[in-house]
């Protein structure tokens, strides 16, 4: 059996999503093919090529893959899945887009968000905004998975393999790309950062969020997040928000500032190896959670914060 | 231009969610259901496309048991027009959901389909996809802003990993919508009474010969394991201290 996997990657490089995702291929099959879709995306087909335990990389460009457009990458992968037992992609906002469709046109029920593979047919994934697991076994032949990638360890490098140029036209002829919006910043990518700095409904305005969390991610090397309560209110951007709505992260340290801790953040950040948590009311339930916790109201507690980070040296 | 918005019946946002003692499933016995959170900002947005005047109707479906008639009442009170239930006690999953909804649309033929991007139950993100692929219709995910162009394309922008994107979709098409949307209104009392009047449709997925057998088989669905609190820490210094000696991660 082969499995096909659909990369992550910024045309230079494949993402460590990507990596993941190798390896929960790996669970099912040795034979992995990777597939890069973009635009002048070659370098990150070679990367993929160096990944080890990769067999070989298919790479398809167009305008509209360049832009991951659900109708142009099903277009390229119906076609291939007849090689496939398995196609994985990770679950990103853009592997979620397309990978349904891709299912669809198979005639297959996707298994989304999976966190453990049992056997080739059963799989584990979160239901309930993370509140349950389901053990679910699949009948279909040909399996469409997207895989959680913050649970699986990245693949290494090492492999040598062929890159092989796909010819299908990856268009989108009722779709057309206008115009995109990148939120330009020199911090890590939230769900790749090795620490994540969050703030929570009690920063209480936007000034304020930019005015404490951000310094102290900065000083940390941190990416930003924020609880959804913090987006819905306007303090953070919506890419920021980690929960079951937003993304899902698993940093060494988390830091949770003025989060209360609700079930649907739970859910987007438990996986974490250190959670710390600051907030002024103790019976919050961030600290049911928290490895170390702090009551503490942050006006005070972030300040100090700084002031010993920088004692270290940060 | 008629719009379509399938709603799906759930457990309430707000209930804590308990996995039953036999692992057979989650407790839905006595817990308040209500509609799906991303339906509701569907609902809301075909509604105000009715009042801009930029939709002639509003067309409600939901897939699901007998009491899935109070989530469509619910979003004819926000100001749709009518409704369509296609009962059943069965787990009808995604793609089943995605097949039913594809002969509605033939048969009613919206110039548009607009759903939650993802049920908060089994929170497969895949409905609105899968639809589009049945349909062969272009798809825009994760709306935060819809601008119809006339009644020929509209203009979404989708919450995408990084930041938002915008696509021109040719209508029609399949829209599914994010959080930041809009707001979704309450229902006022006389458009509660109002909603009792309009009209429900009720067929079974056998009337559009659809096969719903799941493809997935659930064997138990269990508790996630329970992360242990730790310890609480009387000051910064220590916590500092802490994260550095005891925890390695400064």
């Amino acid at each position: 059996m082969a499995v096909l996997v659909i990369a992550d990657h910024d045309n230079t490089a494949v993402r460590d999503t990507t990596l993941k995702t190798v390896t929960a291929a790996q669970k099912l099959s040795g034979d992995i093919d990777v597939l890069v879709l973009g635009q002048n995306a070659r370098p990150a087909a070679d990367a993929a090529a160096r990944i080890a335990g990769v067999r070989k990389v298919l790479l398809a460009e167009s305008p509209a893959l360049g832009k991951m457009i659900a109708e142009a990458v099903t277009d390229v992968v119906v076609p291939l899945a007849a090689n496939y037992d398995a196609i994985l992609t990770p679950a990103t906002s853009a592997g979620k887009n397309f990978s349904p469709r891709i299912a669809a046109k198979l005639d297959v029920m996707q298994i989304t968000d999976v966190i453990e593979i049992l056997d080739a047919n059963t799989f584990v994934r979160p239901i309930y905004a993370g509140n349950a697991l389901e053990t679910v076994t699949s009948s279909d032949a040909k399996k469409v998975i997207t895989v959680r990638p913050t649970v699986f360890k990245a693949a290494g490098e090492g492999g040598a393999a062929p890159v092989e140029i796909v010819s299908a036209t990856g268009d989108a002829p009722k779709t057309r790309f206008v115009g995109e919006e990148v939120v330009k910043s020199d911090r890590p990518e939230l769900g790749a950062a090795k620490i994540v700095v969050s703030g929570g409904r009690a920063l209480g305005s936007a000034e304020e969020f930019q005015r404490v969390i951000e310094p102290l991610a900065d000083k940390l090397g941190a990416a930003v997040g924020a609880s959804r309560a913090a987006v819905d209110a306007g303090y953070a951007p919506n890419d920021y928000q980690v929960g079951q709505t937003g993304k899902v992260v698993a940093p060494d340290l988390y830091l949770a500032i003025g989060i209360s801790g609700a079930i649907q953040h739970l859910a987007g950040m438990k996986d974490s190896k250190v959670i710390v948590a600051i907030n002024k009311d103790g019976d919050a339930p961030i600290f049911s959670v928290a490895d170390y916790g702090l009551v503490a109201d942050y006006k005070t507690a972030v300040p100090e914060l700084m002031d010993e980070l920088s004692k270290l040296g940060k | 231009m008629k719009v379509l918005v399938p709603v799906k019946r759930v457990i309430d946002y707000n209930v804590k969610v308990r996995v039953k003692p036999d692992q057979s499933g989650v407790d839905l016995a006595n817990v308040k259901m209500s509609m799906n959170p991303f339906d509701e900002i569907a609902t809301e947005e075909a509604v105000r496309m009715k009042e801009k005047g930029a939709a002639t109707e509003v067309v409600v479906v939901s897939i699901g048991p007998q009491p899935a008639q109070e989530t469509i009442r619910t979003a004819l009170a926000m100001g749709a027009d009518r409704g369509l239930l296609i009962q059943t006690d069965q787990t009808v999953e995604p793609l089943a959901v995605a097949k039913l909804l594809k002969a509605v649309v033939e048969q009613e033929q919206p110039g548009l389909v607009i759903m939650g991007k993802q049920a908060i139950d089994d929170d497969n993100n895949a409905t609105g996809q899968m639809l589009a692929a049945l349909l062969d219709w272009p798809q825009a995910t994760f709306a935060s802003k819809i601008e119809l162009n006339g009644a020929s394309a509209a203009n979404v922008t989708r919450e995408v990993d990084g930041g938002l994107q915008t696509l021109e979709v040719q209508l029609p098409a399949i829209v599914t919508a994010d959080l930041r949307l809009n707001e979704p209104r309450y229902a006022s009392l006389p458009n509660i009474m109002k909603a009792k009047k309009k009209p429900i449709d009720v067929k079974s997925p056998g009337d559009f010969g659809v096969d719903i057998t799941p493809r997935l088989k659930v064997s138990k669905v269990t508790e996630p394991p329970k992360r242990q609190g730790g310890v609480k820490v009387e000051s910064v210094a220590d916590l500092v201290m802490r994260l550095k000696n005891e925890a390695g991660v400064l």
